[in-house]
C-alpha cells in the first residue's frame, strides 16, 4: 500500500506492505539504520524514535499507522552533517556509550525527556530510560550523560554574569 | 519476527470499524498495539485484517460524566497519567497507571486496548474492577454497557459480544471528604508483568470509621477479583490491623492462584494477602491524612 511518511522533516511517498513495521520501513525503505532492531517485540527499546515528539517503540507499530505524523530518528537530531547534538556530545564526553547498540534509542529518550522536563532528577532520568536495555550495562554513564546534557541545555543563552 | 500478512484499514468512525469487524471473522481491532503487535510478530496472533481505530477522534477523551469520569477507549495511557481530572477524581487510577509498561509503551498504549486485552497481570482491569467501572461498547449500530466485574471472564477473555468494539470506561467518583487509596505490585523489575497486584480505596466517616471500602487483587488469578467478603466485614470498623489481616486472609483463602516459572501458586497466594493488607493500610493512612474541607 502507498503511504506518506514524514521523517526528520521530509515527507516521502512509499510503497509498503501493511505488515511492515515502522522500524523496518525506516531501516529498509529509507535506509535510516540508526533505529536498531534488537528484540523486535517491544522489550529492549533499541528501536525508539520520536513520534510527534514522544518516544515510542518503532517495532510496535506498522508504518501504515504512522502516516500524517512527524517521526524523528537519531539521524534527525544533529544540527548539521558531521556534527553532534548537545545530547550526543554529552554521551561522548561521559563515556555514555560502549558497544553503541542501545545508544541512538537512549539519545532519543533523552531528547523526549529533556524537551518535557529541562531539570530532571536522577530518579526521573532513571525512570525515563527504564524501558531501554543496555547490554553492556553501562547505565551509570548514560544517566550521567543525560544529567550533563540537561545542565548544558539549561545553560544555553544564559548571561555569563549569572554563572558562578 | 515479522507478522503474517494482513489487510490494513483505518476506520473513520466507530460504526465503520464495527461493520468491518462483523464482516470478517479474522479481523481484529488495533488501538495502541503494544500487546497485539508483539503477539503478531511472534505469530501468536494472525489477524487477516487490522482495523485501526487510532484516528477516531471521538474515542479519545477524559470528561466528567455526572458522578463519574468517562474515559474514551483510545485515550493514551500517558494522557491519563498526566490528566488533572483523573488525578483529582480518580486517584487510585492515577496511582496505578505509571505501573503499566514503560513510558514509551504508555505513549501508545490505550485505556480501552488494555481493558479489552484482559491480561491477568494488567493494572487497568484491576482498577476497573476495584472501582466498579462500567464499560461501554458498540456493536451493530447499538451501544451496550457492562460492569467491569462481568466483563472479565478469563485470562485474555472478556464477555464483549462478537463483533463489538469497546468505546469507553466510566469510573464512578467517590464523593466523600476522607478518601484514601493504596496500590501495591510485585514483579521482577518495575514495569514488567505483575506477579500480584492489589488496590484499595477507603472512605472514612466523621467518626473515623470505615464508611466504604473496595479491595481488589490482580495477577493472582485469571482475572481481577474483588475481596467482597472482606469489604463487608471491614465496613463500619476502624480498620484495625488485626481485623484487616483476618478479613483479607479469609477472603483469599479459597482462591486458585496462577502458577508459572516466576511465581508459584503458593507464592502468589501469600503475596496477594500481604499486598492487599498493605494496600488497605496505605488507603487508611492516606484517608486519615486528608483535611476536612469547610463548606
Amino acid at each position: 500500500m502507498r503511504i506518506e511518511l514524514n521523517v526528520n522533516g521530509v515527507t516521502r511517498t512509499l510503497n509498503v506492505e501493511p505488515r511492515t513495521t515502522l522500524l523496518d520501513c525506516l531501516r529498509d525503505a529509507l535506509d535510516l539504520k540508526g533505529a536498531h532492531a534488537g528484540c523486535e517485540h517491544g522489550v529492549c527499546g533499541a528501536c525508539t524514535v520520536l513520534f510527534d515528539g514522544v518516544a515510542v517503540r518503532s517495532c510496535l507499530m506498522f508504518a501504515a499507522q504512522a502516516a500524517a505524523s512527524a517521526i524523528t530518528t537519531i539521524e534527525g537530531v544533529t544540527p548539521g552533517p558531521g556534527e553532534l547534538s548537545l545530547i550526543q556530545d554529552a554521551f561522548c564526553e561521559t563515556h555514555g556509550l560502549q558497544c553503541g547498540y542501545c545508544t541512538p534509542a537512549m539519545i532519543m529518550v533523552a531528547h523526549a525527556l529533556l524537551a518535557d522536563n529541562p531539570e530532571p532528577t536522577r530518579e526521573e532520568i532513571v525512570d525515563a530510560i527504564s524501558g531501554n536495555i543496555c547490554r553492556c550495562t553501562g547505565y551509570a554513564q548514560i544517566v550521567e550523560a543525560i544529567a550533563l546534557a540537561a545542565e548544558r541545555m539549561r545553560g544555553v543563552n544564559r548571561p555569563r554574569s549569572l554563572n558562578k | 519476527m515479522k507478522a503474517a500478512a494482513f489487510e490494513y484499514c483505518r476506520a473513520a468512525d466507530i460504526d465503520e470499524a464495527c461493520g468491518w469487524l462483523a464482516a470478517d471473522d479474522g479481523a481484529r481491532v488495533i488501538a495502541g498495539g503494544q500487546t497485539l503487535v508483539p503477539m503478531m510478530v511472534m505469530r501468536l496472533a494472525r489477524p487477516t485484517r487490522l482495523i485501526d481505530i487510532n484516528r477516531i477522534a471521538a474515542l479519545s477523551y477524559i470528561r466528567k460524566d455526572g458522578d463519574g469520569v468517562a474515559i474514551g477507549a483510545t485515550t493514551r495511557q500517558c494522557v491519563v497519567e498526566r490528566d488533572a481530572t483523573v488525578a483529582a477524581e480518580l486517584p487510585l487510577l492515577a496511582r496505578a497507571v505509571p505501573w503499566i509498561g514503560h513510558s514509551a509503551t504508555r505513549a501508545r498504549g490505550t485505556i480501552g486496548g488494555s481493558l479489552a486485552n484482559a491480561d491477568p497481570a494488567a493494572e487497568l482491569p484491576l482498577i476497573a474492577v476495584t472501582l466498579d467501572a462500567v464499560l461501554s461498547y458498540r456493536a451493530g449500530g447499538k451501544t451496550g454497557t457492562m460492569p467491569a466485574h462481568e466483563f472479565f471472564v478469563g485470562a485474555m477473555v472478556t464477555a464483549l459480544p462478537e463483533g463489538a468494539c469497546l468505546t469507553s470506561a466510566r469510573f464512578p467518583v467517590w464523593k466523600g471528604e476522607k478518601i484514601g487509596i493504596g496500590f501495591h505490585e510485585v514483579n521482577a523489575r518495575r514495569s514488567d508483568f505483575a506477579f500480584v497486584s492489589a488496590a484499595a480505596q477507603v472512605e472514612l466517616g466523621a467518626d473515623g470509621k470505615c464508611k466504604r471500602i473496595a479491595i481488589g487483587v490482580g495477577a493472582a488469578t485469571d482475572f481481577p477479583m474483588r475481596l467482597e467478603a472482606a469489604e463487608k466485614q471491614l465496613t463500619g470498623t476502624a480498620l484495625e490491623p488485626k481485623a484487616v489481616d483476618t478479613a483479607v486472609r479469609g477472603a483469599l483463602a479459597g482462591i486458585e492462584p496462577l502458577s508459572d516459572l516466576h511465581a508459584s501458586a503458593d507464592y502468589r497466594q501469600r503475596a496477594a494477602v500481604s499486598l492487599a493488607i498493605r494496600a488497605v493500610a496505605d488507603a487508611l493512612s492516606d484517608a486519615k491524612g486528608k483535611k476536612t474541607h469547610a463548606h
